[in-house]
């Protein structure tokens, strides 16, 4: 299988340790990613991504790989009609790092399949979920990325 | 310069837009690669990547002794974000049409 990776960097007035809990943190990021990240955030332990509908469905799920406050996340990301097929996960790496006065926030997402439709989503998605963060915690309002889709 | 600058600048050159459609044909080449297939000479390639990367619309990571280069979308987003959201799409569509009837075109 042909694989694809993506890397993507943002530079946010901020401090590590905000960036780090606004990516763990489902208070945070309904407020701009329009979803839930729910997980303990413990090596092994199961991670969710779920919607702010009042069944919180879960669009992407998968396991918690690494997780070394403020500085490093890396997790498995797959569909939840993917959970069983373990060839289907791709993985994200979160390296949060001050750089002067700024963070610099680097997404890694790798072992995605090449032309597959994930890949096609999360190439339109992150770009508009690190922007929207990147506003939420410069100015306090995030962006209505979401709105209309 | 301030971040936007960087990247209007960056963008303002054919030969980096072209190294921008090459990473995105195929993103996490090397330097070598991106040459293979534009007339530049090295040198040229380097310092436009350079300035590319300092824009940050290009983010490098290495494998072993090769540093791969990436197309970074994010700093597109953010001037979308900031400058185009806000005149709404449908306005910007009866721009478009407005500008198509005038060139007699329908490329847009």
């Amino acid at each position: 299988m042909a694989e694809s990776t993506f890397v993507y960097v943002i530079y946010i007035a901020s401090q590590p340790q905000a960036v780090w809990n606004a990516l763990l943190d489902g208070k945070f990021t309904r407020q701009y990613w329009d979803h839930e990240n729910v997980s303990d955030w413990q090596p092994g332990s199961a991670w969710e991504h779920r919607r702010l509908d009042a069944a919180g469905t879960v669009d992407i799920l998968g396991e918690v790989i690494e997780a070394r406050s403020p500085h490093r996340l890396v997790m498995s990301w797959a569909q939840p009609q993917d959970k069983a097929r373990k060839e289907r996960y791709s993985r994200v790496t979160f390296d949060i790092e001050q750089v002067a006065d700024m963070v610099r926030l680097t997404i890694t997402h790798d072992e995605l399949e090449t032309g597959s439709e994930m890949l096609r989503k999360i190439s339109e998605g992150w770009p508009r979920v690190l922007s929207s963060l990147k506003s939420m915690l410069e100015t306090g309002r995030p962006l209505q990325t979401w709105a209309g889709r | 310069m301030n971040d936007t600058d960087a990247v209007f600048k960056a963008l303002a050159d054919p030969s980096r837009r072209k190294l921008l459609d090459a990473l995105n044909e195929r993103n996490g080449q090397t330097l070598s690669e991106l040459c293979e297939h534009l007339d530049m000479t090295r040198q040229a390639v380097t310092q436009h990547l350079g300035l590319l990367e300092s824009a940050n619309l290009v983010a490098t990571t290495w494998r072993g002794r090769e540093k791969l280069h990436f197309l970074n979308p994010v700093p597109l987003q953010e001037i979308y974000d900031r400058w185009i959201r806000k005149f709404e799409r449908s306005r910007i569509r009866a721009i478009n049409e407005l500008k198509r009837r005038l060139e007699g075109t329908n490329d847009g």
